[in-house]
C-alpha cells in the first residue's frame, strides 16, 4: 500500500496502490492528508488505478479527503476506479459527490 | 440442510487478519467456481464483518474472532463471523446506513455493504455477549460447469 504524488501547477495527482482496508487506512489517510496540506492544490486527482481491494474504510478515506479539499476551496476527481472499488464507493453514493473520470 | 463442506478459523482481532480472513473466505468459495465479481463481493462482505469485530467488539483489547465457512448443496455459501466482545445494544440502529460510533475514520457503511453484497444477513448481539453475523450468498451455476 502506498501513496505517490505528482504536482503540476496547483493540481495534485495522488495515486493509491494496494489494498485499502481498515488495516491500511490510517497510514494512507495520514500520507494523503500530508501531501494535500503540503501542496494546497486547487484540484486533486485521486488515482485509484493501483487499488487491488477496497472496503468501507476506503469510503471514509475518500470522503475525508473530499471534505479537506472543500475546506481548501478546491475540487476533486477520482480516476481509474477499479470495478470492485467503484461498487463499494457507489454503495455509499460517493459517485454523486465526486465525479469518476477516466 | 447439512453442509457438504465446512471450515472454521479462529484468529486474534489484529487488523493484519482482515486481509487473511477475506482471502481465506475467497479460497474456500473457489470450490463453487464463482465469477470474479462474486469473489469480490464475498471478500468485501467478510472484510466488513471482521473489521467490525476488530474496531467495535474489542476496542481496547485483543480478542478472538471465529469465522465459519459452510457450503451447501444448492451452491450456497454461508459465512458466520463471531466475536465475544462488547456487543451491540441496538442492532437496528447499528445497521442503519452511515450510522457509526467509530468517528471520522469509519464510514458507517459496513452492515449496508454486507446486506447489499450478500443475499441475506442476520445479526445477533447483546451488550457484553458478543456479536454473531451470518451471511449467505448463492453462487450461480455456470454453463458447462
Amino acid at each position: 500500500m502506498s501513496v505517490t504524488c505528482a504536482e503540476e501547477g496547483r493540481a495534485l495527482c495522488a495515486r493509491i496502490e494496494g489494498e485499502v482496508d481498515h488495516h491500511a487506512a490510517r497510514t494512507l489517510m495520514a500520507e494523503l492528508a500530508r501531501q494535500v496540506d503540503a501542496a494546497l492544490p486547487r484540484k486533486l486527482e485521486l488515482d485509484l488505478g493501483g487499488v487491488t481491494f477496497m472496503d468501507s474504510s476506503g469510503i471514509a478515506l475518500v470522503l475525508r479527503t473530499w471534505r479537506r479539499m472543500k475546506e481548501l476551496g478546491g475540487g476533486m476527481t477520482l480516476t481509474n476506479v477499479p470495478a470492485q472499488a467503484a461498487k463499494v464507493l457507489r454503495a455509499a453514493g460517493v459517485d454523486r459527490l465526486i465525479p469518476f473520470a477516466e | 440442510m447439512r453442509p457438504i463442506n465446512e471450515a472454521k478459523i479462529t484468529f486474534l482481532s489484529r487488523s493484519a487478519n482482515e486481509g487473511f480472513a477475506r482471502t481465506a473466505a475467497a479460497c474456500f468459495a473457489a470450490q463453487l467456481d464463482p465469477t470474479l465479481d462474486e469473489v469480490n463481493d464475498i471478500k468485501t462482505a467478510v472484510s466488513e464483518a471482521v473489521t467490525n469485530c476488530i474496531v467495535h467488539a474489542y476496542p481496547d483489547t485483543l480478542g478472538t474472532v471465529t469465522m465459519r465457512l459452510r457450503l451447501f448443496g444448492d451452491n450456497t455459501l454461508e459465512i458466520l463471523v463471531k466475536d465475544s466482545g462488547v456487543g451491540i445494544a441496538d442492532v437496528d440502529q447499528a445497521r442503519t446506513p452511515l450510522y457509526t460510533t467509530g468517528g471520522g475514520d469509519r464510514s458507517g457503511m459496513g452492515f449496508t455493504i454486507m446486506e447489499s453484497f450478500m443475499d441475506t444477513l442476520k445479526v445477533r448481539s447483546a451488550p457484553g455477549k458478543g456479536t454473531t453475523v451470518v451471511m449467505r450468498r448463492r453462487i450461480a451455476r455456470r454453463l458447462g460447469a
